[in-house]
């Protein structure tokens, strides 16, 4: 990682999209197919980072954040991927493996960044302890306190976890990259995109299978994606 | 005290933006129940004796106690709880009503974002990729499609909760809430269908060759989660399916 300036960028891009997931605004800014294509652009090129958020959002349908259970944290993984597939690599080699690689990293990211929110409600939960005698007679002062220090922990962990994925990912490219066979598969980018489009065809179903009619409104698509796919 | 029928302005506006950081302090013992104080807040400091007032610190103290919704879905508690407060209701009616009423928001969140409007919109945006939108498109179409039913029913919320009070359960009833989740699966249903194929159109047009390969094992794929649901982890999976082609690739 040669260039701090992108590395800050991408640092605070983190922490945006990594705040947006759970404490604020829930906008849906960590969504891969959004911080993923933001990291591309802030790396030059926003089409690399586009086609490693859509695979990775085809990922990311298969998980819903219900509740207080432990789910994927998309948002600064995203941004690692995304940098990973879009910051300008010495290798042509690398290229061939690149997408999946990226991938790859994002979803492994992705689960590492869940374990730092587990720890986030943790540390949260200890703020609220500190404060407890002040909450429990309604000082509104220490009811602030308690809300911004989450939010503030949270955008610089997410920041932390961020430059921390693109400090090890972008190295581990480099060194693998130089070191992939020659002839090694050029349809990676079309075999990862059909491993994407498979969880998220399970996905779906696992969305609709309870809903009424959803057979025929499901075929309906299907088929009419297809022809159009063909047609193009 | 009676509430009067209208919030100023400005104490709208700042609850209604204090809603979106209703999680801020999410934690495992009191969950969001500290955000809805903190959300609630600048409507309190309309009580009796204002923000120096014993009727705030209680209501503060009452409403920093444990509470779970789906974040969205607070805001209708949060007006509510506001009307209740503001109409001097009994305490432990309150409590009965914030126990009461998170199972419900929850689920109904829960059925109505996560399990419908959010997947759709991402299929929205897939099928965005797969028609051949640009980068800028995309996202747009994405975060603006998302947060029109985002912050609408945010404020939808906050309303309704504020004008039924204590009543509330009947905004529960609401066709978006009670029709909308079947409405929402189904355009996930058609979209999904109609998007994934242009996904893999797509994406294998960007190593031009044959992708009869990748379709039988984009179908096979869906095919086996789906049959196998429950028991088979679709995002662990495609991980372990990834790795070993990568490893493949490498070690051939």
């Amino acid at each position: 990682m040669s260039d701090v300036g992108t590395l800050a960028l991408l640092t605070m891009l983190g922490a945006v999209v990594g705040l947006d997931f759970v404490s604020f605004p829930q906008a849906m800014l960590s969504r891969p197919v959004v911080a993923s294509t933001l990291a591309g652009a802030l790396c030059g090129s926003a089409a690399d980072g586009l086609l490693v958020g859509v695979l990775l959002e085809c990922f990311a349908l298969e998980t819903m954040p219900f509740g207080a259970s432990r789910y994927p944290e998309w948002g600064p993984a995203s941004v690692a991927a995304g940098a990973v597939a879009a910051l300008p690599h010495a290798d042509l080699l690398a290229a061939a493996l690149l997408t999946p690689f990226a991938v790859l990293a994002g979803l492994a990211c992705a689960f590492l960044g869940g374990q730092t929110l587990v720890w986030l409600r943790r540390f949260n939960l200890a703020v609220a302890a500190r404060y407890r005698d002040e909450l429990v007679t309604g000082d509104s002062a220490a009811v602030i306190a308690v809300q911004w220090t989450g939010m503030v922990i949270d955008f610089g962990r997410a920041g932390a976890v961020t430059a921390a994925f693109v400090l090890v990912l972008i190295p581990a490219r480099d060194y693998l990259g130089v070191r992939v066979p020659a002839g090694a598969s050029s349809a990676g980018t079309a075999l990862v995109g059909a491993i994407a489009v498979g969880v998220a065809g399970g996905a779906v179903w696992k969305v609709v299978h309870t809903t009424k009619g959803y057979r025929w409104w499901l075929l309906a698509g299907v088929v009419a994606g297809s022809i159009a796919a063909v047609l193009r | 005290m009676t509430a009067s029928r209208t919030l100023p302005w400005g104490t709208w506006l700042r609850v209604f933006a204090r809603l979106f950081a209703v999680q801020g302090s999410y934690n495992y013992e009191v969950m969001i129940g500290n955000g809805i104080a903190f959300a609630a807040e600048p409507a309190f400091r309309l009580l009796p004796g204002g923000r120096d007032g014993a009727a705030y610190r209680a209501a503060m103290a009452r409403h920093s106690r444990y509470f779970n919704a789906h974040p969205y879905l607070a805001a209708l508690a949060i007006g509510a709880l506001i009307r209740a407060e503001l109409e001097g209701e009994d305490p432990a009616r309150v409590e009965r009503f914030r126990t009461a009423c998170c199972g419900p928001l929850g689920a109904a969140g829960d059925r109505l974002v996560w399990a419908g409007w959010l997947p759709f919109c991402s299929t929205i945006a897939l099928l965005a990729y797969g028609i051949g939108w640009s980068a800028t498109g995309v996202v747009a179409l994405f975060v603006g499609t998302f947060n029109v039913g985002h912050v609408a029913l945010r404020a939808w919320g906050l309303r309704a909760g504020y004008r039924e009070g204590l009543k509330v359960a009947a905004a529960l009833g609401s066709p978006v809430l009670r029709q909308g989740p079947l409405h929402v699966a189904r355009g996930v249903a058609l979209v999904g269908g109609l998007a994934l194929p242009l996904v893999l159109r797509r994406v294998g047009a960007v190593h031009p060759h044959p992708i009869v390969f990748e379709v039988v094992v984009a179908v096979a794929l869906a095919a086996g989660l789906a049959r196998w649901q429950g028991r088979v982890d679709g995002l662990r999976a495609g991980m372990a399916l990834l790795l070993l082609f990568l490893l493949y690739s490498v070690v051939r």
